[in-house]
């Protein structure tokens, strides 16, 4: 018997099962295919806006997935740099051979860590709690706890044209029960579609007729724990095209030969808002001229090529004309041809904060089976999944981060309160309290949890503590310090074109003018310290008004969170609650007030009547 | 429940006393801050203390301010009560000063609401309670819903969608960066966009001025030397109709001394007694009082004697006058003329020429009134107006925010930083029609640019 199963070996599952396994819990990663644990059958990169501070806040909590990344990009860029602290963020082209390898490598090297060839196609299920799994052949595998990690394996359906065909995204075996299976526990089950662009052979591609999209000349990681391990001058470039005229027509012409305009016409699955494919595009943009296209290489190994912005579920020979029209294209060859998949999630309404269902107890479900999108958002749900795996099987409470804690929070929080419609991608938007989650901070805001649960070792935790240290002296040192205003300070003001300050002000005055940043003042100054920690001050002083305001926000926030709703509330029982309201909070089943607050459909007096009858039933402390 | 609220808790309309009630945390400082007088914050619980409230050290009222520390109060939080001595007018402007301050209008029942979940009052009276919320809710509810059916619906909602259109940008710009066709949003772009903002919002807050004089009327002082004719034109103008004087309600003894009703707005003409009564001469004409009454009104209608000669008095106290709106009368026509009227510098069309003793020019008069304000138009228009305090405090915390905006654009922050501003102005916005939701900015974002792998 295994304390820990872990369903799907995708990225997901390779963060549960490596926090379950680091904390030596006996565990078991069962897949349907074990050439494809932490693939990366659809774009080649890890991070991106808000995804790049998930990755970061994965490596703060002990997860492993910033660390493969640093170890095997092929290139990596900062983005949004000049756009504000808050919304900076990393992007590396992954290497399609390498990361996963990397990944195996990790997951290999844990004791306690399992890895098992395997279709699962239902759950042992007793007295409404989960007992473990039986495979497809019959074989029953007992565990205390199993987290399903399934990606888009659950009735999987790729559609290409006027052809609908059960398979993966690499035309393996999906799973065809288990998701009926889950049903008949209560699970309510939706359907979700996403797509995938061609692959193209790099050798067969003009790049003259190409703009070509460098990686940064500075160097990054992703983890704090890592120093980079690659040359600045070996990164690989992306490049840049756009559709023509001509593409559009042979979409327009084709048009109802795709799966989406026509040619199938059993679609139910709900494709993603921020991801249409290339037919949706021509046709709710009609007048857009041209739309911009990536083309990203795969892998150092092999010779496929990513192209981003075509994602399209036309017939394979329509596909090669849309693909040849394109400029730079003309005699590219595709090596795979996209697709449309629909599949099977759970609504994750059904989910506690800690990821555990509501209805089956000791089942974490964690990733695409949630309802998300994206690499990094799977890979966060897993490594939350894991670690309240273990704190579970501990006898402890689980970890659970807040709206103002993390994006991490934040993904978690929108799905299980306000469900979702379409496959749910994180945005910097979702994020009300985005100046506290910074891709800068991500160690300081949740070291301290890594490290509680187990994942962060001492020597890691010392290193965060003497960071902590080092920020407080810089700020003490820069509000007692002044800058003394002599002949060559003068100079260095005029030469930079600023104007001079009147009388004598501290560094931490100067540095909130505008027009001075850290690097003008290191001229001015010696300020013995290192830079990452000069860099964080900077942005702490400088926004300090604007910081301090998302704090007091958040603490508002956080008083709601601790009025507590209990879980055997009986909606029905209170009266003068409007009835869209109560069948939410049914659904639901908010655990604070805070959370029944951003429940929509739930109004201010709805939280009246509640907040009324909870004090009333359960007294004072509610 | 961690706001500190405020509402006035006496019944609006009759009554020589209005009091405002603060209840939370704040409701000492926020109070404090407005009040001229003993400093709130180190005075003993269970205190009333003597004061004005003042707004830029302008007095608005003189007040009463009784204070109430926690626990020992009805909410058990600290609490201020503002007995308020000027009327509604007063009443509702030492209200919006509140609110400007950082205190919240209370929901209905709100106060009553905090007395239960503190355990002051017990479940009998707080069943009750959850009645009146909940009904209270329901057509507050509608009625903020018919309350916005309007033009100035439409304003906010324009507003609103210059807004989304502007953050959707924005955050396209920082989600997908590496997408050359979308805009990018700089401080240079976002400059007129705010502007335009900002003169929208100047717009409706100019509306609902109007709206003030619906719901409110005009305050109408008469100004002049003794025995120019002041109580003979209030008279006049109230005699015509008597009846509407008994039925206007929101009226005190107070300060109005009379009202009379034009194209059924109200016209409150405020208490100048003390210049009527000074029966010296030219010395006394009553300025400080004057000013006091120059200083509440609306319209001035500024007296003048046919008969006699203008001193030097009267072209000092003009100059007041002219501060705000006002109508100048020259009465007495039926007199011989020794008026001269240059020293005035008035145009042809402020002055109306009138003899009350033989009934001439008061039709001129309310001509006038219904002219200077637009009355023929407000009353055909049928328009709604954004009336309550709460609207107006939202929209005024509006203008607040766009100037830091704009200092942020002039001082170079990046856009990121000023987003957060721009989104909460658009959220703050979203309260008065109850329409804020992070979907709406998601949907606008995919809706308007295409985007996608």
């Amino acid at each position: 018997m295994y304390d820990v199963i872990v369903v799907g070996g995708g990225h997901a599952g390779c963060e549960a099962a490596y926090a379950c396994a680091k904390k030596n819990h006996n565990t078991l990663l069962i897949t349907s295919n074990l050439k494809n644990i932490a693939d990366m059958p659809c774009n080649p990169h890890i991070g991106g806006s808000a995804k790049g501070i998930v990755v970061r806040e994965i490596d703060a909590l002990g997860g492993i997935m910033g660390k493969v990344a640093d170890k095997t990009h092929l290139q990596i860029k900062m983005l949004n740099y000049a756009k504000g602290p808050a919304v900076r963020a990393l992007r590396a082209q992954g290497d399609k051979v390498t990361y996963p390898k990397e990944m195996l490598n990790i997951l290999n090297s844990l004791k306690s860590l399992e890895i098992k060839e395997g279709m699962v196609e239902d759950l042992i299920i007793e007295d409404k709690k989960v007992k473990g799994i039986i495979l497809s052949d019959g074989t029953k595998i007992e565990a205390k706890i199993v987290i399903l990690t399934t990606g888009t394996y659950l009735k999987a359906d790729i559609l290409v044209g006027n052809t609908r065909t059960r398979k993966g995204p690499h035309g393996e075996q999906p799973s065809n029960y288990l998701s009926d299976n889950l049903k008949k526990y209560g699970f309510k089950i939706i359907r979700l579609k996403t797509g995938t662009p061609q692959r193209i052979d790099k050798n067969t591609i003009d790049y003259s007729k190409l703009k070509m999209e460098p990686g940064d000349s500075v160097y990054h990681t992703f983890s704090f724990d890592l120093e980079p391990s690659y040359k600045i001058e070996d990164q690989l470039p992306c490049y840049l095209t756009y559709t023509t005229e001509e593409t559009h027509k042979i979409i327009r012409d084709n048009l109802n030969k795709s799966s989406m305009y026509g040619a199938l016409d059993d679609i139910e699955g709900i494709g993603p808002r921020y991801c249409p494919s290339i037919e949706d595009k021509i046709v709710r943009f009609a007048d857009k001229e041209k739309h911009q296209l990536f083309v990203e290489p795969e892998s150092k190994y092999y010779d496929d090529i990513y192209l981003q912005g075509f994602s399209t579920s036309m017939p394979h020979e329509v596909q090669e004309k849309m693909v040849h029209s394109l400029p730079g294209f003309k005699n590219a060859k595709i090596l795979k041809y996209g697709y449309a998949i629909e599949y099977d999630a759970i609504n994750p309404t059904q989910l506690q904060a800690s990821l555990e269902t509501k209805i089956i107890e000791n089942l974490f479900t964690a990733g695409q089976i949630n309802g998300t999108s994206g690499y990094e958002e799977a890979a966060c749900q897993g490594l939350i999944a894991g670690i309240n795996a273990t704190l579970k099987l501990e006898g402890k409470e689980p970890l659970i981060l807040k709206r103002s804690d993390a994006y991490i929070g934040v993904l978690i929080d929108d799905l299980i309160t306000k469900g979702i419609r379409d496959p749910y991608r994180l945005l910097t938007s979702r994020a009300e309290f985005r100046l506290l989650l910074r891709h800068d901070n991500a160690d300081l805001r949740l070291r301290k949890y890594g490290y509680e649960v187990g994942l962060i070792d001492d020597e890691r935790y010392k290193k965060l503590i003497k960071k902590e240290k080092e920020i407080q002296e810089l700020k003490e040192y820069m509000a007692t310090t002044h800058l003394k205003i002599d002949e060559e300070t003068k100079k260095k003001f005029e030469e930079n074109n600023i104007s001079l300050p009147v009388g004598s002000l501290t560094l931490g005055n100067l540095i909130k003018r505008p027009e001075i940043n850290m690097k003008f003042m290191c001229s001015l100054i010696d300020i013995p310290f290192m830079e990452n920690i000069q860099n964080q001050v900077e942005i702490e002083l400088k926004y300090e008004g604007y910081i301090e305001k998302a704090k007091k926000e958040a603490e508002k926030m956080l008083k709601l969170e601790k009025k507590q709703i209990p879980e055997d509330i009986d909606y029905d029982k209170i009266k003068n609650i409007a009835s869209e309201a109560r069948q939410k909070l049914k659904e639901v089943k908010p655990r604070t007030i805070a959370q029944a607050i951003r429940i929509s459909g739930v109004n201010p007096s709805d939280i009246s009547v509640l907040s009324i009858y909870l004090k009333k039933e359960y007294g004072k402390d509610e | 429940m961690e706001d500190t609220i405020c509402a006035i808790a006496t019944s609006s309309g009759i009554g020589a006393i209005s009091i405002i009630r603060i209840s939370g945390e704040d409701a000492i400082p926020i109070a404090n801050k407005i009040f001229k007088g003993k400093d709130l914050t180190k005075v003993p619980t269970h205190t009333i203390n003597y004061g004005h409230i003042v707004e830029n050290d302008k007095v608005i009222d003189e007040v009463l301010v009784s204070v109430m520390k926690s626990p020992a109060s009805f909410t058990t939080e600290d609490v201020v009560e503002v007995n308020c001595h000027g009327g509604i007018a007063t009443t509702n402007k030492v209200l919006e000063l509140l609110l400007t301050n950082g205190c919240r209008l209370a929901e209905r029942g709100e106060f009553t609401k905090r007395a239960y979940l503190n355990n002051r009052i017990d479940s009998l009276e707080a069943e009750s309670v959850m009645d009146l919320i909940n009904a209270n809710t329901e057509i507050q509810r509608k009625m903020a819903i018919n309350g916005l059916e309007g033009k100035v619906s439409n304003l906010i909602n324009s507003l609103r969608a210059d807004m989304v259109e502007v953050i959707s940008n924005i955050n396209v710009n920082i989600d997908y960066p590496e997408y050359d066709d979308v805009l990018e949003i700089t401080n240079g772009v976002l400059s007129p966009k705010i502007k335009k903002v900002k003169e929208k919002i100047e717009e409706i807050l100019k509306e609902s001025e109007n709206g003030k004089i619906i719901k409110n009327g005009i305050n109408i002082a008469i100004i002049g030397k003794p025995n120019v004719g002041k109580s003979s034109l209030l008279n006049a103008l109230i005699e015509e109709d008597k009846a509407i004087v008994t039925d206007i309600a929101g009226t005190t003894r107070d300060i109005v001394e009379g009202v009379t009703s034009i194209k059924g707005i109200p016209l409150n003409i405020i208490d100048t007694a003390g210049i009527r009564k000074s029966n010296d001469v030219i010395e006394e004409i009553g300025i400080k009082k004057s000013l006091e009454a120059i200083d509440k009104a609306d319209l001035i209608l500024f007296m003048l004697n046919n008969n006699e000669e203008i001193t030097n008095e009267i072209i000092e106290l003009f100059k007041k006058v002219k501060e705000k709106k006002y109508i100048v009368i020259i009465n007495k026509t039926d007199l011989p003329t020794e008026i001269e009227l240059s020293n005035l510098e008035l145009e042809e069309n402020e002055v109306i020429k009138m003899s009350i003793k033989e009934n001439v020019g008061i039709k001129e008069l309310k001509e006038k009134i219904i002219e200077l304000y637009d009355l023929e138009e407000i009353e055909n228009k049928d328009l709604v107006y954004l009336t309550n305090a709460r609207s107006i405090s939202i929209l005024k915390e509006c203008l607040n925010k766009i100037s830091e905006v704009e200092s942020g654009i002039e001082n170079n922050l990046p856009i990121d930083i000023l987003e957060l501003d721009i989104k909460a102005i658009w959220e703050e916005l979203g309260k008065i029609n109850g329409t804020t939701y992070e979907e709406e900015l998601l949907d606008e974002m995919f809706k308007r640019f295409c985007l996608g792998k």
